[in-house]
Parts: structure tokens; C-alpha cells; sequence
């Protein structure tokens, strides 16, 4: 750790040692994270050579013979094949739905436990709290029969039952709502009221105000908020998992999963190769998108002046 | 537009935010709200915006009770203290939005923003955003937004307290010729004293929810109603100590240790046997003399025209105004004189005055 003692009235000598010495211990914190970084990004490396060699040992790739060399490309054949286009459509699919759900119904119950007045508020506040704690797991099979009643009524069944893309996105939203209301109420706890106030006497609807002059405050937040849902939704496999079947309606990590065979010797460069390929707009994404996510950590908007 | 409020009160819960206010202003009136914070006088505020429901009483616009009546239909004009301006609208936007919210045609919602913002001297600003202004320009637009829907009743909530001394004084007599001018009925809450005596033609003081006093403000200076209002109106502020006051071969002394001054009879009489009073003087209506109270300085303030003297008569301080040229010091033993016409009685228990009724 450095030390808090300024340098200020140390002789030429003292100041100089002192200069050494903070230079010392910000290496030391600089050696400490780059050991621990190692292991992150072996994995990494490991994964883009894999996908490009028919073996590997180690981080060196193998050819058929067990000579260093045999680069290939027949790992990221799976590009032909049709199906992997849909299952990628579907995982958008899925994300977009989280990111427009979870946005749109959490910006707005979040005002409403922000800014207004309603008996039940501070119960209703806990709850979602307590639900956000269940982990979803424990949930799977009370999910099933509702997916399953959904699917029985006439006109939601075929869009938003069981083994529909619209059931699996339902099923996230309503488990990342906890998460994102309270996300949201922390953003609109920190406006000020003279703004809304200012916007009912210039002659607002209530429901103007938080979509004129609330929302735009806190898009900050409402950004970092569609971020993270898209991940969520883009990476999601224990729902989409549970409650599909077949490839038709699979994802990216579902179809992911399908490639592990429990009979047959599975092809893990392909995996490896799959995985990329998921990973990579995630990564193209969170480049640009960084700076935002950050803000969900950092207590949200400054509104007005 | 005439404004009256009656028996108007607001609790939440166990906290009384106004407590039983009745006042009425009058068509073109400018009314400030005084009293130090806490005293419900915003809250009072936001009842007449429609921002607060009122928990009992009435509020009438025009002897027309508007208490559940929705902000938006009261057309009202609002001045915040934070201007509340709209970050992501630039200044046309944040004066043309309440005309956006009326559904004003295009061209006459440009032309009504120019000529306010033209008033306002800032018709040169309409395309910056409100981060991009100083302090001063952001209260204009905070302004020209209020003003531009032509409200029949301006609300200003301590307007002038995020500015530097120099702008509060210019936007002090800005903001009052301007109310002069379109003639709009205003209410103007402040904390500050000289603010509510230069700009108001009435003034309500209130303390603890409760109205103190509603008087034009000479009428609060000269004849305060209560130790309250004596105490909080005027700078430096009223000097006090506790007296008695005996009526002795016709006159009327008010008398403590080592002060012993005659009082007009009119004063004095509705002072006298009721054993110890507190009597209220103002410090320039105390002077130096050559005969008097003697009491020795205790601390000298210079103001720059006056030097402000604490001067400590037996266990009593006194406030006065002096000439800096006398070059008084910490210790010299001075006599004052006291202008008895001024002086002022309340009750130590009720604190209200003997005086005035």
C-alpha cells in the first residue's frame, strides 16, 4: 500500500527515496494482478487456438500425426450448417425480449415505488426483494405447470407456453424483474423532485413527466440496464434448457450443450469454436457498451444542474 | 387573480407541515412567504401549486375552491430555487414546453418563447442546452418558463438563494419590476429578510407552520406583533432584555441593573405592573451620547459604513450602529441614548407584543 505521507518537507535525498519507494509498491500491486490475471487469459488463448488446430496439447496445436502444426478450420464448418443461424436468431430473440421487457416494466414500477404513494409500497418493496433471493433452480418445476396452463389458453398458448421462444423470455423477465426494479428505484431515488414538479405545473400528466423529463435523466442508468439483460439474455441456459425441445426453439448455449454427447467422443475444439462464436458479440458489445455498465456500480444519473 | 386561503393545514402523520394558515391576496398582489427553514413555508407554497393536498382547509382562487384541482388546470407559474430546468432540452425547449403541453401551434409557440426570452435577455441563448448557461441565465429561463404560459399566479420558491450577492440584487429588482409590469399576482417564498422587506407589498411571517404575521413591511418593522417577527425581521437584528417597568411621579421607567430609561407614557403604561417584560429596540434607534447608560464595549464589528458595537450594560448586550471615524476599542465605557419612541414591549411568557393587538 502506499504510504499517505507527502513528500512535502523531506530533504532532496528523503524525497527521492520516497519517490523509489512508491514506485516499488505500485509494482508490487501491479506483479499481484498479473499473476492472478494468468490463469483468465491461458483459458482464453487456449480457446482461440483451439478452435483453429484438430488437437491441442497444452496451448501448442497437434495435427493428426502428433506433430506441432495442423491449423485448420474444420471446427467452424458448424457456419453451414442452417441451424445454428436459427438457434442464434432465437438467442437474440430471446435477449432483445429481456432487454425491452425487463426495461419497460421495470422503469416503470420503479417509479412508481419511487415516487408515489400507495399502501403496500414498502411490503411490495421486500417481497421483491426475498424473490430475488429464491435461486431459479428451485423454481424449474413450479414453472413448468404454469408454462404448461399458459399453453392450454387460446391465443397466448402457441406464443408464450411451453417450448415457445415468448415462455422462455416470460420465464426470465419475471425472474430478472426483482433485480431490475430495484435497479431502476436506486436511478429515480436520486433525482430531485423539482423537475417533476416544475413539469405538473407547466401542465404535464404524470405519465408524461416520467416519459419527458424522468427517463431521459436516467438513461444512463436504463442503458446499463438493457446491457445487462441483454448478457443475461444472450448467455441464458438453465430456462431456455428446461423448457424447450429440439432444435427448434433452442439458443446458442442449448445448442451448445447438444454438441456434449454422453455416448459418443464429443468434438471439443468444436465446442470451443461454438463458444467463441457466442462469445464474440458479447465481447464487441461490452467494448462499446463498458463505460455504461460501469455506471449500474457507480449510484446512477445526476439530474438538472 | 385573488388568492385565499382558509384554515389551510397539512400533517403527515404526526409532522404538521402548515398549520391553520388564513390569508388572502389580493388581484396583482406581491406577497412574500418569510420565516427560517422548516417553517412550512414551501409546503404552503406547493399546496396553492396543487403539488400538496391540502389535509384540511381551503384554497381559493377567485373564491373559486380549487383544492383538488390538478396543477395543470390551476395555470400557475412556478420559480424553483435548484430552476429545475430540463438537462436534455435546450433553452427554446425548456421555455416553449409548457405551450408544447397547451398545444400551441408551432408559430405562435416560437414567437411567444422569443418575446419572453427577449424580455428575459437571453433571446441570443435559446439553442444552448441549461448546463452551457451561468447561474444567472439559467434563473432567466427558469423565468421565462414560468412566465410564458401567461399564468394568472407566479410561485417563487427562494429564487435567488444559488446566487452570487452581486446577481441577487439585480435579479431582486428585475424579478420585482417585472411583476410591477404584467401587474400577475405573486407569491415569493424566502429566508431572507431584506428579499421579503424590498420586493413585497405584504408579508406573512411564519414559524413552526403557524402565520406569525401578514403585514406590509413597514408595518411589520414598526409595530411587530410578536418576539418572533421583532426578532427576525430586520439586520442587524432587534436588540432585547427583560425589564420592569414602574410608573414613578407621572413617568414611566423601564428598569434592570444599571439601565434606568424613561418611556413615552403611551408605551409605558401598557407595560407597567406586570413585573418583568421583555423590551425590544432596534439598534439604530440607539445612539452614543454624552448622558445616558453607561455600558462598556464588548466587541466592535466593522460593517464598513457603521461599526456594529456589542455593548454590555450590567449582565445586558446591546447592539448599535456607530460612525467608524469614532475609532472606538474592546473595553472604552461609552453612554448610550435610548429613542424611546421606538421601543417595543412583548410578553416573556406569551412572547407576543403589549403594544400591538
Amino acid at each position: 500500500m502506499a504510504t499517505t505521507v507527502g513528500p512535502k518537507g523531506y530533504g532532496v535525498e528523503a524525497g527521492r527515496l520516497y519517490a523509489a519507494r512508491r514506485v516499488f509498491n505500485s509494482s508490487i500491486a501491479y506483479i499481484l494482478l498479473v499473476i492472478s490475471i494468468i490463469p483468465i487469459v491461458i483459458g482464453y488463448a487456449w480457446l482461440i487456438i483451439a478452435t483453429f488446430s484438430y488437437r491441442t496439447e497444452g496451448l501448442l496445436p497437434i495435427d493428426a500425426d502428433g506433430n506441432v502444426g495442423g491449423w485448420t478450420l474444420r471446427n467452424w464448418a458448424f457456419l453451414n450448417d442452417p441451424a445454428i443461424w436459427h438457434v442464434t436468431l432465437n438467442s437474440l430473440v430471446i435477449a432483445l425480449g429481456m432487454v425491452i421487457g425487463v426495461g419497460f416494466v421495470s422503469s416503470l414500477a420503479a417509479y412508481a415505488l419511487s415516487r408515489m404513494n400507495f399502501s403496500g409500497r414498502k411490503g411490495f418493496l421486500s417481497l421483491t426483494l426475498i424473490l430475488h433471493a429464491f435461486p431459479s433452480v428451485t423454481l424449474l418445476i413450479a414453472i413448468f405447470f404454469v408454462l404448461n396452463f399458459i399453453s392450454k389458453l387460446p391465443a397466448l398458448g402457441p406464443r408464450f407456453g411451453y417450448n415457445t421462444l415468448g415462455g422462455v423470455a416470460l420465464v426470465m423477465i419475471s425472474l430478472d424483474l426483482p433485480l431490475g426494479v430495484w435497479l431502476m428505484k436506486g436511478f429515480f431515488d436520486n433525482l430531485s423532485w423539482d423537475m417533476e414538479r416544475a413539469a405538473l405545473i407547466d401542465g404535464a400528466s404524470r405519465f408524461r413527466v416520467w416519459w419527458e423529463i424522468i427517463l431521459p435523466q436516467i438513461k444512463p442508468g436504463l442503458a446499463a440496464l438493457a446491457i445487462f439483460e441483454f448478457l443475461s439474455g444472450w448467455s441464458a441456459f438453465l430456462i431456455p434448457f428446461t423448457f424447450t425441445v429440439g432444435t427448434r426453439v433452442a439458443n446458442l448455449p442449448v445448442y451448445l450443450r447438444q454438441l456434449i454427447s454422453d455416448t459418443a467422443p464429443t468434438n471439443w475444439n468444436q465446442v470451443a469454436a461454438v463458444g467463441l462464436f457466442q462469445l464474440i458479440p458479447v465481447l464487441v458489445f461490452f467494448i462499446f457498451t463498458q463505460e455504461m455498465l460501469l455506471s449500474i456500480y457507480s449510484g446512477g444519473a445526476k439530474g438538472g444542474t | 387573480m385573488k388568492v385565499e386561503l382558509e384554515n389551510l393545514t397539512k400533517r403527515w402523520g404526526d409532522v404538521v407541515g402548515a398549520d391553520s394558515i388564513n390569508l388572502e391576496i389580493q388581484d396583482g398582489e406581491f406577497v412574500a412567504f418569510l420565516g427560517p427553514s422548516g417553517c412550512g413555508k414551501t409546503t404552503t407554497l406547493l399546496m396553492v401549486a396543487g403539488i400538496y393536498k391540502p389535509t384540511e382547509g381551503f384554497i381559493r382562487f377567485d373564491e373559486r375552491i380549487v383544492n383538488q384541482m390538478a396543477p395543470k388546470d390551476r395555470n400557475v407559474g412556478m420559480v424553483f430555487q435548484s430552476y429545475a430546468l430540463y438537462p436534455h432540452m435546450t433553452v427554446f425547449q425548456n421555455i416553449g414546453y409548457p405551450l408544447k403541453l397547451k398545444k400551441v401551434p408551432k408559430e405562435e409557440m416560437q414567437k411567444r418563447v422569443q418575446r419572453v426570452a427577449d424580455m428575459m435577455g437571453i433571446g441570443h441563448l435559446l439553442d444552448r442546452k441549461p448546463a452551457q448557461l451561468s447561474g444567472g441565465q439559467q434563473q432567466r429561463v427558469a423565468l421565462g418558463r414560468a412566465l410564458v404560459k401567461e399564468p394568472q399566479l407566479l410561485l417563487f420558491d427562494e429564487p435567488l438563494s444559488n446566487l452570487d450577492a452581486r446577481l441577487r440584487l439585480s435579479m431582486r429588482s428585475e424579478i420585482k419590476r417585472l411583476q410591477m409590469e404584467l401587474g400577475i399576482t405573486s407569491i415569493y417564498v424566502t429566508h431572507d429578510q431584506v428579499e421579503a422587506m424590498t420586493m413585497a407589498d405584504r408579508i406573512a411571517v411564519m414559524k413552526d407552520g403557524r402565520l406569525q404575521a401578514y403585514a406590509p413591511p413597514e408595518e411589520l418593522y414598526d409595530q411587530p406583533r410578536t418576539l418572533f417577527v421583532a426578532g427576525f425581521v430586520g439586520n442587524p437584528p432587534m436588540n432585547f432584555m427583560e425589564v420592569e417597568v414602574d410608573r414613578e411621579n407621572g413617568d414611566y421607567h423601564a428598569r434592570r441593573e444599571g439601565f434606568d430609561v424613561v418611556v413615552p407614557p403611551d408605551r409605558g403604561e401598557k407595560a407597567a405592573g406586570r413585573g418583568k417584560v421583555i423590551l425590544g429596540i432596534r439598534p439604530e434607534d440607539v445612539t452614543l451620547a454624552d448622558e445616558g447608560v453607561s455600558g462598556e464595549i464588548y466587541v466592535v464589528e466593522p460593517l464598513g459604513r457603521d461599526d456594529l458595537i456589542d455593548v454590555r450594560i450590567g449582565d445586558a448586550h446591546v447592539h448599535i450602529l456607530a460612525d467608524p471615524t469614532l475609532r472606538l476599542k474592546i473595553g472604552d465605557n461609552v453612554k448610550l441614548k435610548f429613542n424611546t419612541h421606538k421601543v417595543q414591549f412583548f410578553d416573556p411568557a406569551t412572547e407576543d407584543s403589549l403594544l400591538w393587538t
